[in-house]
């Protein structure tokens, strides 16, 4: 029984259920699983999964699809399957293995997810999430994943991103490195074993709809230039998240909402897509010629102490500015969690005081972590072997030492919680359609916490995913061919795109208008909203939309490599995305997770949650170009935990 | 600060490449890929084809960038393309910039060359054959920390290549030992050891990629610090199981 969408607003066809299954919410899974349909081992190679995406979420799934016995085409724009930004996570991920013997269970697993999500998520899949965890341990460490051990050769595990046990287990500082590198090994095996074959250097441009079923895909080659048709009998995205919206962000410079984008615009429901999570511990931007932030691990918020300056006229190196004059401002306003607040609590705090002009740096929009006190207490050997790489890491980066001078951070859009609406079983609007990983937007509510998003990917891609897709292709009977008119269309529709962008034929590049439209995001529609900004942020994006389409220039030519086309065809969507954000930030009237409303807080400073009005999903549907979107929202319920204020004073 | 640079240009595989020349005046707390943007973009607004180059997570982990700086892969400091910068080098500076050259890595275009060989490598047998479902409880099988630390610091390999890129030989061995060590150290990786030795060597040799021949280069330039030891233990893995298959069939070794 799902729960139903109660405010009109989307075509009649979108079936806006959640198809959340019967019983306890202990054994929903299970229940699914003894209920599910199965298809023979000896039929299975019938069927073609396309997954797009390799990273946690896709290579696991592809891999595993494939080791069932189903046909895998697996896609992905970087050169190997390998390379996906999943990579770079460094902290950790959780797992309720309780070997810390601390009491640590599913459902504690269960309310920290929930609480930190700011109670804007599914119970149900939360659940399912903590519930798998375990499991996903066992596979990596099956795959020889190297996490680390203790002495007597156990697993070690640490507390990570504020929580209260020690359930993140972790390979030094490269955990999401390893734990793709095992993904990527176990799908490169079902290669060799012919079962699953990966189209490096290829970007999906479009999903193609049968009888109004996910059906294939079509592909531009970005070595040749040729669009390729790709049938299937379910299509899987494993895309990721859409942070490079915001131009400067954490993510790979190659990140994009293209995929999902494109499946939004063939009838897919796009679920809360102003929820972007803002990391705070980045290294701050230097110059305009800056592509990206690179973050820094949030584990130095353990050690580090967070301040500013008291006044805004402070000309003092830092190691000059004396005690009292230092606004340790998180330990002040937060005197339980102090440096150790959420993500969400810390950014938003660096924001306030850096616009009260406290911030440090050329820019002003930056704020010291300081390890002096670490160093005296603990001793430099005890932090070189907790931080040395990461202190590294940051003078390579900005020619400073973090052991003469306190390192300089700021906030980093980091991950988006929201994505393509998926039901239980992760399937999107379009039958077929199927979302994993950061690419959908289930488990995560409005806030993220810490070591789970690799938790999330690999549970959608080993455990549930494989599963959901199996139920789902056992009732296809028929194939597609790629000469069906759907192709046809499909294929039109996107060399249309393509040309388009080529044939602009105006005088700017590509990335100056991505610049522009960065800047008005994380100003109007990050860290803090409000509904002037909103609205003022609708037109500014419409207006370089425009120019965008009237002033482009990028290289000529389809064929060959033309990465300035890539990258245009990319921006195009965000260009697009950019105004579904405004627009659902404008929406939801409260504050909640990392959407703060100006208008909605308290006179301390603090969001305000209103679960009357706002504890659902909005979700939005994809009407046409200049067309107002469609909307409604899927109410959430909490049976098996209490809605409660998150205090970290 | 000014930079001159030489520049490698190639349309495509078949074509021939040439040395373009080009100044840039940018910051020096500019990364070098940011300098090649900025290049990149005045190329486009002139209405010349940009430089091609691969790039992605430009924070040393991802292994997509691969240039050969002043005639060192990734340049001077040992570390990844995307993690130099500009003030590593001084005002006036000429530099030359080239694709990873090797046999088994085409130039696609430009500066963008394919390592699919690599992949191939992995495919060969870089991996322990289990399937997603139900595995045994991990601390049943306790694993001392030093070796799951020298398993790790093979298993840091970021696949970039550019110990192909320095090496005379054109060898991949660093690569390969250093998946080799990784699986063939873990108490998981015991089962597989012999086949994924021979395996991946054959693989490697197929690809083109060269022999070792203990000059070093390649560590010189890894960016994750792999010690060539990894080639000494790929070396010792390939012998014993050569001397296993052999021991196997009772006859003499046949050629691979």
């Amino acid at each position: 029984m799902g729960h139903l969408s109660t405010l009109g607003g989307l075509g009649a066809h979108v079936r806006l259920d959640a198809r959340i299954p019967d019983g306890p919410i202990a054994d929903k899974w299970q229940n699914w699983l003894d209920d599910h349909r199965l298809v023979g081992p000896r039929q299975r190679g019938d069927h073609t999964v396309i997954v797009v995406g390799t990273g946690l979420a896709g290579a696991s799934a592809a891999a595993t699809l494939a080791g069932q016995g189903y046909r895998v085409e697996a896609f992905c724009f970087q050169d190997s399957a390998r390379r996906a930004h999943s990579i770079a996570a460094q902290g950790g991920i959780n797992a309720t293995k309780d070997y810390a013997n601390e009491g640590d269970s599913v459902r504690r697993l269960f309310v920290d997810t929930m609480k930190g999500g700011d109670f804007r998520a599914r119970e149900a899949n939360v659940w399912r999430l903590a519930e798998t965890s375990t499991n996903i341990i066992d596979q990596a460490v099956a795959q020889g994943v190297p996490f680390n051990r203790e002495y007597g050769g156990m697993l070690s595990t640490r507390s990570f991103g504020g929580v209260l046990v020690e359930r993140t287990f972790y390979c030094r500082g490269q955990t999401g490195q390893q734990l793709l590198l095992g993904a990527y090994s176990a799908l490169q095996r079902q290669v060799a074993e012919g079962r699953a074959r990966v189209h490096n250097r290829h970007e999906l441009l479009d999903v193609v709809l049968v009888g109004g079923q996910a059906r294939g895909i079509i592909a531009r080659n970005l070595v040749t230039g040729e669009i390729e048709r790709h049938a299937a009998d379910a299509v899987v995205l494993a895309t990721g998240g859409y942070c490079n919206v915001y131009f400067l962000s954490t993510n790979a410079m190659g990140c994009n909402v293209t995929a999902a984008w494109r499946a939004h615009r063939r009838g897919a429901a796009f679920a809360n897509p102003c929820f972007t999570q803002i990391h705070p511990t980045s290294i701050p931007q230097s110059g305009e010629y800056q592509s990206k932030l690179t973050l820094m691990s949030e584990s130095l918020r353990n050690d580090g102490r967070v301040w500013v300056p008291r006044d805004e006229n402070e000309a003092r190196e830092p190691g000059d500015i004396p005690e009292a004059e230092r606004y340790y401002y998180l330990e002040e306003r937060y005197p339980r969690f102090g440096n150790l607040v959420p993500r969400d609590v810390a950014s938003r705090a660096a924001k306030i005081v850096c616009d009260d002009g406290l911030g440090v740096g050329a820019t002003g929009r930056a704020v010291y972590l300081d390890f002096r006190d670490a160093i005296a207490v603990r001793g430099e050997h005890s932090i070189e072997e907790r931080y040395g790489n990461l202190f590294e890491m940051y003078e390579r980066i900005t020619g400073e030492s973090p052991w003469r001078t306190p390192m300089k951070i700021y906030p980093a859009p980091h991950y988006s919680m929201g994505g393509l609406w998926v039901d239980y079983e992760l399937q999107t609007t379009v039958p077929g359609l199927f979302a994993i990983g950061e690419a959908n937007f289930s488990d995560h509510g409005a806030n993220r916490l810490g070591a789970s998003a690799m938790m999330q990917c690999l549970a959608d891609g080993y455990f549930i995913a494989p599963h959901t897709v199996t139920n789902f292709v056992s009732g296809i009977a028929d194939q597609v061919s790629t000469d069906d008119p759907a192709f046809d269309a499909a294929e039109r529709d996107v060399r249309e795109r393509v040309e388009r962008l080529l044939g602009v034929g105006g005088t700017t590049p590509q990335t100056v208008f991505h610049r522009e439209l960065g800047e008005v995001m994380l100003d109007r529609c990050g860290i803090t909203r409000d509904a002037e900004g909103l609205r003022g942020a609708l037109d500014r994006v419409r207006e370089i939309r425009d120019a965008f389409w009237s002033d482009l220039r990028i290289e000529p030519g389809d064929e060959g490599i033309n990465q300035t086309l890539e990258n245009a065809s990319r921006i195009s969507d965000f260009l697009e995305l950019a105004e579904l954000m405004c627009r659902d930030a404008l929406v939801r009237e409260e504050s909640c997770g990392c959407h703060l409303r100006e208008e909605h807080q308290t006179h301390e400073g603090e969001a305000v949650r209103d679960d009357k009005g706002f504890a659902n999903v909005q979700v939005w549907e994809w009407k046409g170009e200049g067309q107002e979107p469609g909307f409604a929202t899927e109410d959430l319920r909490f049976d098996h935990i209490e809605p409660v204020t998150r205090s970290y004073k | 600060m000014r930079i001159k640079l030489n520049i490698w240009r190639q349309d495509d595989t078949a074509s021939e490449g040439g040395f373009e020349h080009h100044e840039v005046e940018i910051d020096g707390d500019a990364s070098f890929l940011e300098m090649l943007d900025v290049l990149n973009d005045r190329l486009t607004a002139e209405g010349k084809r940009s430089i091609a180059f691969d790039h992605d997570c430009r924070e040393g982990i991802c292994g997509s960038c691969s240039l050969v700086i002043s005639g060192t892969p990734h340049g001077p400091r040992q570390v990844t393309s995307c993690q130099i910068y500009m003030r590593d080098f001084s005002d006036g500076e000429e530099i030359t910039v080239e694709p990873f050259r090797s046999t088994a890595f085409p130039v696609l275009r430009d500066l963008i060359v394919d390592r699919s060989a690599l992949d191939r490598v992995i495919e060969a047998g870089g991996y322990i054959s289990v399937n997603a479902g139900p595995k045994p409880e991990p601390n049943s099988m306790p694993i001392h920390p030093e070796t799951q630390e020298a398993a790790m610091d093979a298993a840091i390999c970021i696949g970039c290549g550019a110990c192909v890129a320095a090496c005379p030989n054109g060898s991949g061995m660093l690569f390969t030992g250093a998946k080799v060590t990784h699986l063939n150290l873990l108490p998981q990786g015991e089962p597989e050891r012999n086949h994924r030795a021979r395996a991946m060597v054959r693989q490697h040799d197929d690809e083109g990629f060269g022999a070792c021949t203990n000059t070093g280069e390649c560590q010189v330039v890894c960016p994750q610090g792999i010690s060539i030891k990894v080639i000494g233990e790929l070396n010792r893995e390939y012998r014993s199981a050569m001397i296993h298959k052999l021991r196997e069939r009772g006859g003499p070794l046949e050629a691979q």
